[in-house]
């Protein structure tokens, strides 16, 4: 009898001790999708291999969906996802409601001080870091070096708005249904206001001064929109007010664009030979600046971030820190190449000579480079984000802005309509937001 | 006498028909085919899409990136599961109000139609707070409740419509025989109503699979069916529009089919009592 009980007891022990090492975490992360992040997932064996207990569920949605789930389930305490795909516009918005989990505390090995200052910068509130960067990306020029060649120009490494406007109005050729360039006419804060606002810093205007007082009625804002649409309209394709990234993304591809001025990540798509037509023709050159010392260019990070209701911290930490690590750069270069290396996180990647070699990688860098998130704007402005302003209102400010313009775009309106309409409207929300009185 | 009709107007009303099915299935047909085109070709124009190489590239990518077994699964015990949920309620609802009517009937009934009428998102956060606190975020039983109860409305309705066909008095010969509440509405009504039951099941598993309001919200990684497993394929940076549409096709795929077999029950059901 007694044996039996001291190997009952003792079959039990065993059992408890497989169960310990069987036990697996599972965690869910949140993720947009995009080619970088599909990518990730298809180098999850990497992950097992080195950390086995832990498992990784993905939820890929539609940016805007996941905007707002992500939003609705840290706000609420959801605890749906341990790991969510956020960008440089929540976090210090998160950071500072104490929604997330801050990251300071990641071991010497992962190198922190290794980020890119710009976007670490973007994604630190009070000295806390709350996310860690997945990708980054800034806005550069994009233009077909055969038409420049043809019309007997050369770009500038440097723009400004008077080079683009000249080159635009070189090479359109709208018969052969060639347009100078190609620039982003959808409404939405994300859409045309992403380009609108960043273009504004380099002409010197700004959203609001450091009382909150909305600032469409500058003559900053007008030259910026008039400039904008003046070029949009000479030299643009037809139909632009319906265009965002995906449709001038065609359109460049299929040779239809002599300039386009979007994010840098485009660079690795249009120089790829399957989809590009024009792959091998192509320049790229900073986001022009109409030299009054900050550029039209914006700064964006797709960064890791775990909510602080997660029960699972520890099992996300391990999985935000090998996601955003060198190690992890490094299997990307070795499996799929350096081109395919997801840009703009670390000053390590733009120091390596293979890197190095990657025809975007030197222009992707200095744009990042160049924007400042924290001082956006060549006056002072109470506000952190480039091409947004990091508080809980602008999604929905930029986005009825953005309405406007794109309305003065499609011919609706004229431009002063549109700056009284958006100055009126802008006004009106924030003094119902309490900022101003 | 039936009233003849003539050759030319037969004819009219035959290419009317044709005209506006083709339109309802367009959109259909127009994605099946950007499914069969590469990335490139489908952000073209329609006569370069149709003139451009037919690929199997896209299902394949999205077969490798995702598990669709498993959101397939997970659409057919919600959508099965909720239907049956709702008929079990609704049968011995709509009998009530069909053969036993009360004096505020009829406003028993335009109250559960008006609860059709509220948007859903007006109720997201409440039912969000709820789902978290009772732990049925991300779960399938959840989410069967959910659909059962948006979609229990309409159960009732086409049923209280098919039960009102029914004479009263064959009913009412059962309970004279001695028939008890049960043996009456199992082995009388239901059998007589049986085309209605069935048309309201098939619809409801279509209304089901289809919805993606509620499925999206409060659905995560396990409890995620096939609208989820579309919108995964929409992508902000970078071409989408033929992996979208292969995964489209994947998803409604299996509800077309269903339909396609099950059209004879389901128009029976539909016109059920509409002509004497």
């Amino acid at each position: 009898m007694n044996m039996t009980i001291r190997a009952l007891m003792g079959a039990c022990a065993l059992g408890a001790l497989a169960s310990g090492a069987l036990a697996e975490t599972t965690i869910t992360v949140a993720t947009v999708n995009n080619g970088d992040m599909i990518r990730m997932q298809g180098l999850m064996d990497a992950f097992y291999a080195a950390h086995p207990d832990i498992k990784v569920e993905w939820v890929t949605l539609e940016e805007n969906v996941l905007r707002q789930r992500v939003t609705q389930d840290v706000a609420a305490k959801g605890g749906q996802f341990d790991v969510m795909t956020i960008g440089t516009y929540e976090v210090p918005i998160w950071g500072s409601k104490g929604w997330l989990v801050g990251l300071n505390d990641l071991p010497a090995e992962y190198d922190v001080d290794d980020l890119l200052p710009a976007i670490r910068g973007g994604l630190t509130v009070d000295g806390t870091l709350y996310a860690a960067p997945f990708y980054g990306e800034s806005s550069m020029v994009m233009y077909r070096k055969d038409l420049m060649e043809k019309a007997g120009l050369s770009m500038p490494d440097a723009p400004t708005w008077a080079d683009i406007k000249a080159a635009a109005a070189a090479m359109t050729d709208k018969n052969a249904e060639i347009y100078g360039v190609c620039l982003r006419g959808k409404a939405g804060w994300g859409e045309n206001m992403a380009f609108l606002t960043a273009m504004s810093n380099s002409y010197g205007a700004k959203w609001f001064d450091m009382d909150w007082k909305p600032q469409f009625d500058s003559d900053a804002w007008k030259a910026t929109l008039t400039d904008y649409l003046d070029l949009m309209n000479s030299y643009g394709p037809p139909g632009a007010s319906s265009n965002g990234f995906n449709e001038n993304l065609a359109l460049f591809q299929s040779g239809k664009c002599g300039m386009w001025i979007d994010a840098t990540v485009a660079a690795s798509f249009v120089t790829n030979p399957t989809d590009s037509t024009v792959a091998d023709q192509v320049g790229f050159a900073l986001a022009p600046d109409n030299g009054l010392g900050k550029r039209g260019n914006w700064l964006w990070a797709w960064s890791l971030g775990i909510p602080a209701g997660t029960q699972k911290a520890d099992a996300a930490k391990t999985f935000v820190q090998w996601a955003t690590s060198k190690e992890y750069l490094a299997l990307v270069a070795e499996k799929e190449g350096w081109a395919n290396v997801p840009p703009g996180t670390r000053t390590s990647l733009y120091e390596n000579p293979e890197y190095q070699k990657v025809s975007f990688a030197k222009m992707t860098l200095e744009s990042i480079n160049s924007a400042d998130p924290t001082h956006p704007t060549v006056d002072e402005v109470p506000y952190v984000g480039v091409q947004f302003v990091a508080i809980p209102e602008f999604q929905g400010l930029g986005t009825a802005v953005g309405q406007q313009f794109s309305a003065a775009l499609a011919g609706q309106i004229t431009a002063e309509q549109a700056l009284e309409n958006a100055q009126a409207f802008t006004t009106r929300e924030m003094q119902k937001a309490g900022y101003i009185k | 006498m039936a009233r003849k009709v003539s050759q030319n107007r037969k004819a009219l009303v035959t290419v009317a028909a044709w005209a506006v099915g083709i339109a309802i299935f367009f959109p259909i047909l127009w994605t099946v085919i950007l499914s069969f085109k590469s990335e490139g070709d489908a952000i073209k124009t329609p006569f370069e899409v149709l003139s451009a190489n037919w690929t199997l590239e896209s299902y394949s990518t999205v077969q490798e990136r995702s598990n669709y077994l498993r959101h397939f699964w997970n659409s057919v015990v919600l959508s099965v599961g909720s239907t049956l949920l709702g008929l079990l309620i609704a049968v011995p609802a709509a009998w009530a109000m069909a053969f036993v009517p009360g004096k505020r009937t009829k406003d028993v009934l335009m109250w559960m139609l008006s609860t059709k009428m509220l948007p859903p998102v007006g109720v997201l956060v409440p039912l969000y707070l709820i789902f978290r606190d009772f732990g049925l975020l991300d779960t399938r039983i959840g989410l069967v409740i959910v659909l059962t109860l948006i979609n229990l409305p309409i159960i009732v309705w086409m049923l209280y419509t098919y039960f009102r066909e029914i004479p009263g008095e064959i009913l009412e010969a059962a309970r004279m025989d001695g028939a008890t509440l049960r043996a009456e509405i199992l082995y009388v009504l239901t059998p007589m109503a049986v085309p209605g039951i069935a048309s309201t099941l098939l619809l409801n598993i279509i209304l089901a699979w289809n919805e993606a309001f509620w499925t999206l919200n409060l659905t995560a990684a396990k409890a995620a069916p096939l609208t989820a497993f579309i919108a995964s394929y929409s992508s902000p940076e970078g071409l989408f529009y033929a992996k979208l549409s292969a995964a489209s096709t994947m998803a409604i795929a299996p509800i077309l089919i269903m339909g396609w077999f099950s059209q004879k029950q389901l128009v029976r059901g539909l016109t059920f009592g509409a002509v004497k």
